[in-house]
């Protein structure tokens, strides 16, 4: 085993230490982008969608908004404009975020951040609008606060109810981070792209971008499959 | 003699949805341990009045009263609306519902339904709340299911853990909304039982039903809705045998078809 992983390691150019190394990186570029803009996006979109479910227009309208602009736009042209544009912001570069926004790390994370958050609060609102209201008319019937139904019933159900389609949410988020790369980050795509350059060979660096990025993706999928099956087995029949 | 104030009193409610109006002034008292029915067709306005009792339904006009307090509104922009949202809560929290559609929360487990509001509205500690719903849920026969999700149970045990949620809330004043009327028939008689068990305890409980035989032998009070108003009130055994309107007089001839 150990003399067959030598051999092939030995005999290819490509994948060398170097590169590895450069894949490496570039995976946990990836998976920061992704991890953080997720759970940032998601708190986001929990605290956004319950004021959008409020129905008053002055905290509601804002919020569509938002979620109609972001998810109308392409995110490429989102991390563009959040890219680019930040630079052109009056005086922003005397500023302390300018240390963090001349880096293509924190506009790209911003970028996905909001994308993601728009598309979370779309999949919650609804969700929480589906709610049975013969669930929350016993939560009123019991004494609870508006706070106390939302936070003990409304929101525990309405979340469980969006697994399916947020396991979906961040598998795309996932596959969207790849063009962070065209803003010069070194995530998964980027190395893939460095590899090729350096070696012409568009088979082997891609293909093993795709194999790292379809790990990702198979262990999100599996940890939802898991999340699944326990948070939702009240809507399966009993086992 | 000392003279008993009602448990809860209702003062001449009315309820409009648009130009309907709905209730058009029904008042009557329900004293500590009574049972009181409320029958009726159906549009008669029986749900109405036990929604507007615990305030799902705010009265267009009229007064809720629970021993002696009564539910403060005021008007805003022309619409009548609680003065104080705190004090409908903790009103509700003293009146405890069992719907016709169970409403039991689905994400939970019975065990988890029953302590729910005992625990985040009533502030219970936990562990006595679990120690007093394992007994609730052993008297109505549902201990073996108390790690159930709703959607597991039968109708009917779905409903007696709605009837073990409520009894949760040590109420002053329980209410029935058609417990029975979603129920296939063979399921009906389990839900009865518990509810007649708690009559016999001397609970006051105000409920709408269409189970005749049962409101005959569990009520102390029968009160009969017709077009929004109460069209004749009194003894069971009067209502249902012997009636003075003739608009009951023809409710229990069909009735009895």
């Amino acid at each position: 085993m150990d003399n067959w992983l030598d051999s092939l390691l030995s005999q290819n150019k490509i994948f060398t230490a170097d590169t590895l190394f450069m894949y490496w990186d570039g995976f946990v570029a990836t998976v920061q982008l992704s991890v953080i803009s997720l759970l940032v996006g998601l708190l986001l979109a929990v605290v956004l969608a319950v004021l959008r479910s409020t129905r008053k227009p002055i905290l509601s309208w804002p919020i569509y908004l938002f979620c109609y602009v972001f998810r109308g736009t392409p995110l490429l042209i989102q991390l563009y404009i959040i890219y680019y544009g930040i630079t052109y912001v009056d005086g922003i570069q005397e500023t302390f975020w300018w240390e963090w926004f001349k880096n293509p790390f924190y506009p790209a994370l911003l970028a996905f951040t909001l994308n993601t958050c728009a598309y979370t609060t779309e999949i919650l609102y609804g969700a929480i609008s589906e709610t049975d209201h013969r669930e929350l008319e016993a939560a009123r019937a019991y004494g609870m606060s508006w706070w106390t139904s939302m936070h003990r019933v409304v929101l525990p159900g309405a979340i469980r109810r969006s697994l399916p389609a947020y396991a979906n949410e961040v598998v795309l988020l996932l596959q969207s981070t790849s063009i962070a790369s065209v803003i010069t980050i070194i995530d998964i795509t980027g190395a893939a792209q460095n590899t090729y350059s350096r070696h012409y060979a568009p088979f082997e660096a891609f293909i093993f971008a795709a194999c790292l990025y379809l790990v990702i993706t198979f262990t999100i999928l599996y940890g939802f499959r898991r999340l699944e099956s326990r948070l939702l087995a009240y809507t399966r029949p009993r086992q | 003699m000392e003279v008993q104030s009602p448990q809860l009193s209702v003062s001449n409610i009315h309820k409009t949805f648009g130009d309907n109006e709905v209730l058009k002034g029904i008042s009557f008292d329900a004293m500590s341990g009574e049972v009181i029915t409320l029958i009726g067709s159906s549009g008669s306005g029986k749900s109405t009045l036990l929604r507007c009792i615990n305030l799902l339904e705010i009265p267009t006009q009229g007064e809720v009263i629970l021993r002696g307090e009564p539910v403060r509104f005021r008007m805003v922009r022309g619409e009548r609306v609680p003065t104080s949202p705190q004090q409908v809560q903790n009103f509700r929290s003293r009146l405890a519902m069992v719907f016709q559609g169970f409403n039991l929360w689905s994400h939970m487990t019975v065990l988890e339904n029953v302590i729910e509001a005992p625990v985040h509205v009533l502030g219970q500690p936990k562990k006595q709340a679990i120690e007093k719903a394992e007994a609730l849920l052993d008297k109505v026969g549902l201990l073996q299911r108390k790690n159930y999700y709703p959607n597991h149970l039968s109708g009917g045990q779905q409903q007696r853990a709605a009837i073990a949620r409520a009894l949760a809330m040590d109420p002053e004043v329980l209410l029935f909304d058609e417990p029975t009327s979603a129920l296939d028939p063979e399921l009906v008689n389990e839900v009865l039982r518990v509810m007649r068990g708690l009559a016999e305890e001397g609970r006051t409980m105000i409920l709408v039903t269409h189970e005749m035989d049962f409101a005959r032998d569990v009520s102390n009070k029968v009160l009969f809705l017709h077009q929004g108003k109460i069209e004749e009130q009194g003894d069971p055994g009067k209502i249902f045998t012997n009636p003075d309107s003739e608009r009951v007089r023809q409710f229990m001839a069909a009735q009895n078809r």
